[in-house]
């Protein structure tokens, strides 16, 4: 089975949870257990507000989510247009935040990195920042494969 | 997500309930802190119990209040984490400035006897 989706949304926070919760229902198609959702729920949440707080900086932008599932493994790419990451290192580096200022901690790419089988980013700096992340599921059972 | 700040004793008791996101923490922040200024609090506790979802926003959250808290020689306690959310603390090694309880009723325990006994 082979299955593609996309959506464009504006950076606002409501829309976090719609982002994680679009991909989670497209997911399914692909029979993942609970915890398997979970995760890629929690990955897209982390990708998704990272574009929010540090893309667009909390202003306005578009940002563009976008899945791929072929059999058992699920490709998830969030992109944005906005300030980009001078320094992807530093960025990645666990507990690594420019903003200490706003509560952030520095794990969302630590989590994303947990959670899902896959993370790579691509950024520059002035034009804005693409994760992009795969998740194989456990089960192949019928419904991957109808 | 809904929210309800309760008071017990010297203890602010924030029960949630949906996913505790980047959206709902900067709201769930705004009216912890509001209660906080006001003073008499010594200790805030999280209780967990309706909420399945949590990712480094609410460890962002979590953590702000625990400086706040700290600051003023009290405290912050969690309660009622189901799986996922436990996994969360534990990344983010939360347990070692939160101690976890397994109830409200022993978290409360804990927060007036100062007991940082885990009971997961
Ligand atoms: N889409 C993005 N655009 C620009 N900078 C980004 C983007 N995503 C991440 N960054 C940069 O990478 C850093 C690390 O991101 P990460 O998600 O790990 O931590 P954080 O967002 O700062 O904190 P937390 O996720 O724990 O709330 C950010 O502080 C920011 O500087
Ligand atoms: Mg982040």
């Amino acid at each position: 089975m082979s299955n593609h989706m996309k959506l464009e949304i504006p950076s606002k926070s409501q829309n976090e949870a719609f982002a994680r919760i679009v991909v989670a229902a497209f997911a399914a198609q692909a029979d993942p257990t609970i915890d398997e959702i979970s995760d890629v729920k929690t990955a897209v949440s982390e990708a998704v507000t990272n574009a929010v707080i540090h893309g667009y900086e909390n202003g306005p932008g578009t940002i563009v989510v976008s899945a791929t599932l072929e059999g058992n493994r699920l490709e998830v790419t969030i992109t944005d247009y906005g300030v980009g990451i001078a320094d992807l290192e530093q960025a990645m580096t666990p507990l690594y935040t420019s903003k200490p200022e706003l509560d952030r901690s520095g794990l969302g790419f630590t989590i994303m990195q947990n959670f899902m089988d896959e993370v790579r980013v691509e950024s520059e700096p002035g034009k804005g920042t693409t994760v992009k992340m795969v998740k194989f599921f456990s089960r192949t059972g019928a419904a991957a494969e109808a | 997500m809904e929210v309800a700040l309760l008071r017990a004793g010297s203890t602010l008791i924030v029960r949630m309930k949906g996913d505790l996101d980047h959206h709902a923490a900067d709201k769930l922040r705004a009216g912890i802190d509001d209660k906080l200024k006001r003073g008499g609090i010594q200790a805030v506790l999280f209780d967990f119990g309706g909420v399945n979802f949590m990712d480094s926003s609410g460890v962002g959250m979590l953590l702000g209040r625990y400086k706040i808290m700290t600051e003023k020689g009290g405290k912050v306690l969690a309660c009622s984490l189901n799986p996922r959310i436990m996994r969360i603390f534990t990344m983010a090694g939360l347990q070692k400035k939160i101690p976890v309880f397994s109830s409200r009723e022993d978290a409360l325990a804990g927060a007036e006897g100062g007991c940082r006994c885990q009971t997961t």
